[in-house]
């Protein structure tokens, strides 16, 4: 146990990122409009500040505690293992938590910070909304103005989530410019603080955007991988042999992974959206397809043609419909520490409905996609080992979407 | 010396105020900028900034983001818009040309055979919106080694260390955005836009250009007064907005430039104006 405990460390020295101006490798940094430097900057200056606090994170542990519900159950999905036929599968249960998914754990310690930066307003971008949920909640519960951007497309793909925010207090604006959808929300978020910076506070939702974003959505998302090192060691004795997280932005799989980072015998397996197989073009797989470039205030791994336009992407599922990824993903990448692969929306539609039938348990459809890459992995591998999948958010959202498909009218 | 540095050397002496409109790239088809190009010259413009089309404009407001978005339908490139200066060069060789965009598309072609092209088809300097001058040095050095100015924005939001460190590193003009906001926006504060202007005087004999929110003769001239030149983008595009892509009607491009024409005699005005006092 005391050889285990100590791979329980925190240190990361050879993926240690972002340097001192915000670049994972050269990946990363700060690529937004002079108006927004000096926010950014005075952003990343009180993060630095307050992460060396320990009132601040405990203040925020006690708001994941008594507020979200956490720590998150592991659970060990035997029904699923059984029909995988291999390794054991156990699920990081994220949607157990309050608002039904990981995002929260990020918007809670984003609210903490605009509070201490004494901001009044808040906006956010959202694309299967549950970070709009997410936000819209936090906001509620602190007494903050919240808007939330959202691509027409995806008002009408995620109408409950839209409404769920409404009922929290939030203006939702639906964003009809470009493809309207989440990267067109983003853009959208970002005029908006650039106009009214000085008293706006905006809570990007994943791991993307420029510094130091990346690193603080990281940081609050890591209580993933901290809890989940902790229960496996008490559920099965070892640390995982594999993880499983779906990529879209990328934050609900770099908060399971980097706790993980320096455990060179954990595999780490990050699920893009193959949407309708990568060789059609129609998908969301920036890493499994695409190649570097700036968009969003990062330089990163992104879905462009020739000429440098951002392609417009498809998924099944919203939330990982976007272009780009998180900057320490593309890193990740390049170092070989992290294998990126994609899931179709077939496949994710499928898993959607094997894990709903064997553990009672409904998935989002973002979820699905890791679930999908993971029953196949599971029967590549022998049963002493073990997989642990980020079971990121529950699929109540998708409920209309996955009838719609099927010809079904709720 | 750079076309850009004479040409605002020479205003100087003349007591002359830059103008500088900015129109998008294929806005709505490439023949039509092209002929907006020469009419915006006539009109009076010393200077014009090109907008590279990008599908993610984050920092326009809605009237640029629509010019961008009618250049993409007609698919014009970052390769097409090199072309179009190239074309225009063919008659004109006074005129600055700055390229005004985000990054992606260049990054996406590569800072190498970018500078080259730009340097060949007579661009004379750059602006990347969303490339600050800490992420930029390669491309700076690049374009540096080409003789093509770097301009760069100072924000009401910069402070004044930071601006001093902009002004070390750009050439050309100064671009003073004038209010917090997206390009077309209209609340600028004449005083807070005086003071600034006057700070950034002490740090730098740039020309210092105005730009955001710029939209008639009395904004012309009120910008005017307080720098060395304006920039003019969405009011002409608001205007480009009515011409539809095909064949091109003369009287359509004058009628669309005269916001320029309107600006260059306000411009012209205060010079008077001045005189007359002395």
């Amino acid at each position: 146990m005391s050889e285990s405990m100590s791979e329980f460390g925190t240190g990361t020295t050879g993926f240690d990122g972002p340097d001192s101006t915000g670049h994972f490798g050269p990946y990363g940094g700060i690529f937004v409009g002079e108006t927004l430097i000096a926010a950014v900057e005075e952003l990343a200056q009180v993060y630095q500040e307050l992460s060396n606090d320990d009132a601040f994170w405990a203040e925020y542990d006690s708001e994941l505690k008594h507020y979200v519900g956490r720590p998150s159950p592991l659970y060990f999905a035997e029904r699923l293992t059984a029909a995988s036929g291999g390794a054991k599968i156990y699920l990081k249960r994220e949607d157990l938590n309050h608002t039904g998914a990981h995002k929260v754990n990020n918007t809670i310690g984003q609210a903490l910070l605009a509070k201490h930066m004494g901001k009044t307003r808040i906006i956010a971008e959202t694309g299967a909304g549950q970070h709009g949920v997410a936000s819209a909640t936090v906001a509620a519960r602190l007494g903050l103005e919240c808007h939330v951007y959202m691509g027409a497309e995806d008002v009408v793909r995620q109408a409950p989530n839209v409404y769920r925010m409404k009922l929290l207090g939030a203006n939702v604006v639906a964003v009809e410019s470009g493809s309207r959808t989440l990267k067109d929300a983003m853009n959208e978020a970002l005029r908006d603080w650039a106009t009214n910076v000085d008293n706006t506070y905006y809570i990007i939702g994943t791991v993307a955007g420029p510094h130091p974003y990346p690193q603080l959505v990281r940081d609050f998302q890591c209580i993933i991988g901290r809890e989940t090192k902790a229960q496996s060691l008490e559920m099965f004795g070892k640390l995982p042999d594999a993880l499983v997280a779906c990529v879209g932005g990328g934050s609900n799989a770099i908060g399971l992974f980097h706790p993980f980072l320096e455990n060179k015998q954990v595999a780490m397996f990050g699920v893009e959206a193959g949407g309708k197989g990568l060789e059609t073009g129609a998908h969301a797989a920036p890493l499994s397809a695409g190649k570097p470039g700036v968009l969003h205030g990062n330089r990163t791994y992104l879905m462009t043609d020739e000429g440098g336009q951002i392609q417009e992407t498809h998924s099944v599922s919203a939330g990982l419909d976007y272009p780009g990824v998180g900057p320490e993903h593309a890193w990740l990448k390049d170092l070989q520490r992290v294998n990126y692969v994609a899931a179709t929306d077939e496949e994710a539609m499928q898993a959607f409905h094997k894990l709903t039938r064997l553990e009672g348990i409904i998935p989002a459809l973002e979820t699905s996609h890791a679930i999908a890459f993971a029953m196949d992995l599971a029967a590549s591998m022998g049963p002493d080992k073990n997989i642990v999948i980020n079971l990121s958010g529950r699929g109540d959202k998708d409920i209309e979407t996955v009838a719609r498909i099927e010809g079904m009218k709720l | 010396m750079s076309r850009i540095k004479s040409i605002s050397e020479t205003a100087a002496a003349q007591g002359r105020k830059l103008l500088i409109p900015y129109l998008v790239a294929g806005d709505p088809d490439l023949g039509h900028s092209l002929g907006l190009m020469h009419e915006l010259v006539r009109q009076g413009a010393d200077i014009i900034e090109l907008g590279i089309p990008f599908s993610d404009p984050a920092s326009d407001g809605p009237v640029i983001q629509r010019g961008v978005e009618r250049a993409l339908a007609g698919g014009t490139s970052l390769a097409d818009t090199l072309k179009l200066v190239s074309q225009f060069r063919e008659q004109d060789s006074q005129t600055g040309i700055v390229l005004m965009g985000y990054l992606n598309p260049i990054e996406i072609m590569g800072y190498g055979r970018f500078v080259a092209a730009a340097s060949e088809v007579g661009i004379d300097g750059l602006l990347v919106v969303d490339m600050p001058p800490a992420e930029s040095s390669e491309l700076h050095q690049r374009l540096h080694e080409a003789n093509l100015d770097s301009i760069y924005l100072v924000a009401p939001t910069t402070s004044a260390i930071r601006a001093k460190a902009i002004t070390e590193v750009c050439s050309g003009y100064l671009y003073y955005v004038s209010l917090k906001g997206v390009t077309g926006a209209a609340l600028m504060d004449h005083e807070s836009v005086a003071s600034s202007i006057n700070e950034l005087r002490k740090l730098t004999d740039l020309p210092i250009a105005i730009g955001f929110g710029i939209k008639d003769a009395d904004s012309a001239a009120a910008m005017g007064r307080l720098s060395d030149g304006i920039i003019i983008g969405s009011a002409l595009v608001e205007r480009i907005a009515d011409m539809s892509p095909g064949a091109v009607n003369e009287s359509d491009l004058v009628r669309s430039c005269e916001v320029i024409g309107a600006a260059r005699a306000a411009l012209d005005g205060l010079q008077e104006d001045k005189a007359a006092s002395l």
